[in-house]
């Protein structure tokens, strides 16, 4: 995935539709303050995502953080990998490292998330 | 504003992430805990620990003000030697954990850079009629710890006396490039190694040379888990103003026979009328991590509190120390952890998680 395109939650998820199936992982920002990461607790396929709502956890060794679900659906796919080897999202978050895929409820639509040069200036500030 | 030591301008520009930690702003790491945290346990790394608090204790009265002060015993610590001590209050919990050194006809107290200013105003309104100084050394000087199997071999390539000749828990007046330093076989890593304590201002060029020797830098986060693999206390987690020695496990560091101190008969009270609570070590089969203040549970029912957790680099699975009941204390004893709602078997293990090979 091309960051420059994706959309982004103020919670640090990356969203990228096609069709109405719409791929979510974390960003590298979100992913390099973890660091170490341990394990990546996963929804199940067939769970609902509810906008805003939690739908797994990312734990790291210094920290555990709550992973949102940036747009409303149901969950049809989970990155296995990820379960098995969780250090795949620190070394390719916005490729290899996605998280889960949402078919999307309703009309596709990512208005509501940030585009890339919003999310930059989000992250800027949070680094001071 | 956050303190900062001699050091700080240096990690800054070397990458380090920094952290406020009482009171002073720290690296918390350069690279990644695991990774420095391998370092250590491995070969050898260096920390910037000029945050702890360095007291000087002088006067004619300075072992029976450390007598009253601490509950260890003080008074027939042997040239340099260095001991792990405790200062309680009235009610015999635990004010800070210190270590004392023996260093010529004065004390060196180190101290938690979070209870220093508490310390040394609990020291100033207990000197009452003895003649006895305190001088806080904290700003005017510096401090490194240099840990891991290979920290010794490195480190004696700079000092004047050898290192490895210095038994552990003792310290020694040296140079270190040429710097007047004490230096002590001291650490809160569960490594061998050393500490040294030398004038502001030198210890950039010590530093720098180590790391140039190989000495990985290394930052707070990695110091938590390797003393927390070591079972070692860290106060305000561990140990607080809540918590007595005797159920933290630290009975070891409580002379009730020395003669009076400050707490010693609420001690001997609890000694013969325990808490019923104990610190125990706890392990976890699964990749969920405990944290800080998680309930520990069994059936379903809370029995006390996770002090601090973390997942262990060294035995690639998720660690704990926690208050338990003393009845389900024994090792082997299965417990659960509530984590975020949802509850994970753990087991009772002894402590320390590690303990380095000696050789």
């Amino acid at each position: 995935m091309d960051p420059i395109k994706l959309r982004y939650a103020k919670t640090h998820e990356w969203a990228s539709v096609e069709g109405n199936i719409c791929t979510v992982g974390l960003t590298k920002f979100a992913v390099d303050l973890l660091t170490d990461v341990i394990y990546i607790d996963m929804p199940d396929v067939g769970d609902p995502a509810l906008k805003g709502d939690s739908f797994g956890e990312i734990e790291s060794v210094k920290a555990v953080s709550d992973i949102y679900a940036p747009v409303e659906g149901e969950i049809i796919e989970i990155n296995d990998k990820l379960v098995l080897d969780p250090a795949t999202i620190s070394k390719d978050p916005y490729g290899k490292g996605w998280l889960v895929k949402i078919k999307m409820a309703g009309k596709p639509n990512l208005d509501h998330l940030m585009n890339h040069a919003a999310y930059e200036k989000q992250i800027a500030s949070e680094s001071h | 504003m956050a303190l900062e030591t001699a050091l700080h301008s240096w990690h800054s520009s070397n990458g380090a992430r920094m952290v406020d930690f009482g009171g002073w702003d720290m690296p918390v790491q350069y690279t990644t805990i695991v990774d420095e945290h391998t370092a250590v346990r491995n070969d050898s790394g260096i920390f910037d620990i000029g945050h702890m608090g360095r007291l000087k204790i002088h006067g004619p009265d300075a072992t029976s003000f450390l007598q009253m002060i601490c509950t260890n015993n003080s008074a027939n610590l042997k040239p340099g030697q260095v001991r792990y001590n405790l200062v309680c209050n009235e009610k015999g919990t635990i004010l800070d954990d210190i270590l004392v050194y023996q260093h010529g006809s004065d004390f060196l107290l180190v101290v938690n850079a979070s209870n220093r200013l508490k310390i040394v105003s609990w020291l100033l309104s207990n000197v009452r009629s003895l003649n006895v100084q305190i001088e806080d050394q904290t700003l005017s000087t510096s401090m490194i710890a240099v840990q891991g199997p290979n920290a010794i071999a490195l480190a004696k390539q700079l000092i004047s006396d050898d290192p490895s000749k210095l038994g552990y828990y003792f310290s020694v007046d040296s140079k270190t490039m040429n710097v007047p330093s004490l230096i002590s076989r001291t650490g809160y890593t569960g490594e061998d190694g050393i500490e040294i304590i030398l004038p502001k201002g030198e210890e950039i060029k010590v530093w720098e040379k180590l790391v140039a020797m190989g000495c990985k830098p290394c930052g707070l986060g990695c110091r938590d888990t390797l003393r927390l693999e070591a079972g070692m206390p860290l106060y305000g987690h561990e140990i607080d103003e809540n918590t007595n020695p005797l159920e933290a496990g630290l009975g070891w560091a409580v002379k009730l026979d020395k003669g009076e101190f400050i707490g010693r008969e609420a001690l001997v009270k609890e000694k013969n009328t325990p808490s019923g609570r104990v610190r125990v070590g706890l392990e976890l089969p699964g990749k969920r991590i405990p944290r800080e203040l998680y309930p520990v549970t069994q059936n379903g029912a809370a029995l006390g509190k996770v002090t601090s957790g973390t997942f262990s680099p060294t035995f690639n699975k998720p660690i704990a120390m926690a208050y338990v009941p003393a009845n389900l204390s024994a090792v082997g004893t299965d417990l659960d952890i509530d984590i975020r709602g949802k509850f994970e078997p753990c087991k009772v293990v002894s402590l320390p998680f590690y303990k380095r090979k000696t050789t």
